[in-house]
């Protein structure tokens, strides 16, 4: 099983709303994984298979040394998430 | 028997068991099984208490950073933060909070079902923070029991789907699309905005088309963002106070190691207090979800505004700067006139200010993006002050509400209830 974090500046509103749909997608591709959300400030220190946050968070991620990021320019495109997840399967 | 009753009255009494049994409603609505029911009522619970903690872990350094300032300017100094005025308000207020929310969260879906306003506000935070906002105005005005609650709810329930029709104009200008809306109480922010932009800008010349710096980005880490700002102010007060004053307040300890401590201790709290939030609302509003997805086909999601940065990344960095500069002559209006300073929060700033930048880049360009931010930088520092009256003796505490919907909304509901 993957564990995938889901990040966002504060950890309260846009990854959790990204992370409804990265479960969406998960549940329709049969992917199994552990989905989390979390702040970017927490997000240093912690392990994930795959990271998901919009393109400005993203390259923060990249920063801080994070591989294997799904990239968003518009949180809520299932169709993006799904492209990008299926790379991972 | 009458103390099963009396254990049971006491038991729901709890805000913290309040916001679990939302939680609790929603995971067995959705045929959740057991263990994640059981799971997720536990870290809602939590969170709630959690709260509490962070509440405890800043109230000391804000109260200390309100003697220096008062000293150092002759005046009162207020930091505008959603997150440590929730804190510090829901041990007073937090059930009534908690039952606002839950059937705002009901209203939300009815207006949506019935009216053409098929938006859901997925923002679970700012529900929290207006349900807050909502309780302690119409407890300050003496309104209890279930009417607190039906005034209150239909209230914040209301706002759920008449705010981001409000900005449905301009939001669709900015994602190019009208199948998402913005759910974030700064509505009015990027109303602003968008009009200004478009009524004063040239959209002949994007903020995307200039390199800008994007070293800045570091401010969205929101504790870094906070004790950054928290330690430039709370230094500029202590300088001002003079050390041999700060030593007083600090008991002794040298008064730079104070002012550095108590900036970072102060931003420590907000961070618990961002965990509480998180852990309450992270079952609450996936529930509120899959239940209105059920209830209200084709429902336009409300989402948080940072949805917004990615369309266009050197507008948040502008946007930010310019509503963060309106925020300092702010200060130095308020100052200089002696009312309450509304201290420039670099976290407001830069997820409003940045949101109201990408709405003037839509509607206005570059020029858009500059005046149009600038000028809700400017609202959002004087509301906050206005605000104050209406909330009884909670406006008293060195922090209040910040965004501009909680500003007008406080105001027009408080001027109602009087």
């Amino acid at each position: 099983m993957k564990k995938i974090l889901v990040v966002c500046g504060n950890g309260l509103g846009t990854s959790l709303m990204m992370e409804m749909a990265v479960k969406e997608v998960a549940k329709k591709l049969g992917f199994d994984a552990e989905i989390d959300h979390e702040d970017l400030s927490s997000a240093a220190s912690s392990q994930a298979d795959i990271w998901v946050a919009a393109t400005d968070v993203a390259t923060q991620l990249e920063e801080a040394g994070k591989e294997n990021i799904i990239k968003l320019v518009n949180i809520f495109d299932k169709a993006s998430i799904e492209t990008q997840l299926k790379t991972f399967m | 028997m009458v103390n099963f009753f009396e254990f049971m009255l006491g038991l729901l009494k709890e805000p913290a068991i309040m916001v679990g049994m939302i939680a609790f409603i929603g995971l067995v609505a959705q045929k959740a099984d057991i263990s994640t029911i059981l799971k997720g009522t536990i870290k809602t619970v939590m969170g709630f208490l959690i709260l509490g903690f962070g509440a405890g872990a800043l109230v000391g350094a804000l109260n200390n950073f309100s003697v220096v300032f008062t000293e150092a300017f002759g005046v009162q100094g207020v930091i505008p933060n959603n997150e440590a005025i929730v804190a510090l308000a829901q041990q007073a207020f937090g059930y009534e909070m908690a039952l606002i929310m839950f059937f705002a969260f009901v209203v939300n879906i009815v207006l949506a079902r019935v009216t053409p306003l098929k938006y859901i506000f997925l923002t679970g935070h700012h529900t929290m923070f207006m349900s807050m906002l909502v309780a302690v105005i119409l407890s300050t005005a003496g309104i209890t029991g279930t009417a607190l609650i039906a005034i209150g709810a239909t209230t914040v329930g209301s706002l759920m789907v008449l705010m981001p029709a409000i900005g449905q104009r301009y939001t669709e200008k900015v994602m190019g699309t009208d199948q998402l809306a913005i759910g974030h109480f700064s509505t009015l922010s990027y109303v602003v905005s968008g009009y200004i932009g478009g009524k004063f800008g040239d959209t002949s010349k994007s903020t995307e088309d200039i390199q800008m710096p994007k070293s800045l980005m570091f401010l969205r880490d929101t504790p870094v963002a906070v004790a950054t700002t928290m330690a430039i102010f709370f230094s500029l007060a202590s300088v001002f106070a003079g050390g041999e004053f700060v030593e007083t307040v600090s008991g002794g300890q040298n008064w730079v190691v104070f002012t550095f401590m108590q900036s970072l201790t102060f931003a420590g709290g907000v961070y618990i207090v961002l965990q509480g939030v998180k852990m309450l609302i992270a079952e609450i509003v996936p529930a509120f979800k899959g239940i209105s997805d059920t209830l209200v086909p084709g429902a336009k999601p409300a989402l948080d505004c940072p949805m917004v940065f990615p369309v266009a990344p050197n507008a948040v960095l502008i946007g930010f700067l310019c509503s963060f500069a309106a925020g300092l002559v702010a200060m130095g209006i308020q100052g200089a006139l002696g009312w309450t300073i509304i201290v420039a929060g670099v976290v407001p700033h830069f997820f409003v200010g940045g949101a109201a930048g990408v709405y003037g880049n839509a509607t206005g360009g570059l020029r858009g993006a500059v005046l149009g931010s600038f000028a809700q930088g400017l609202c959002i520092s004087i509301l906050p002050m206005l605000l104050l009256p209406v909330l009884g003796g909670l406006g008293l505490e060195a922090t209040t509400f910040a965004d501009f919907d909680f500003g007008v909304v406080g105001l027009v509901l408080g001027w109602m209830v009087s």
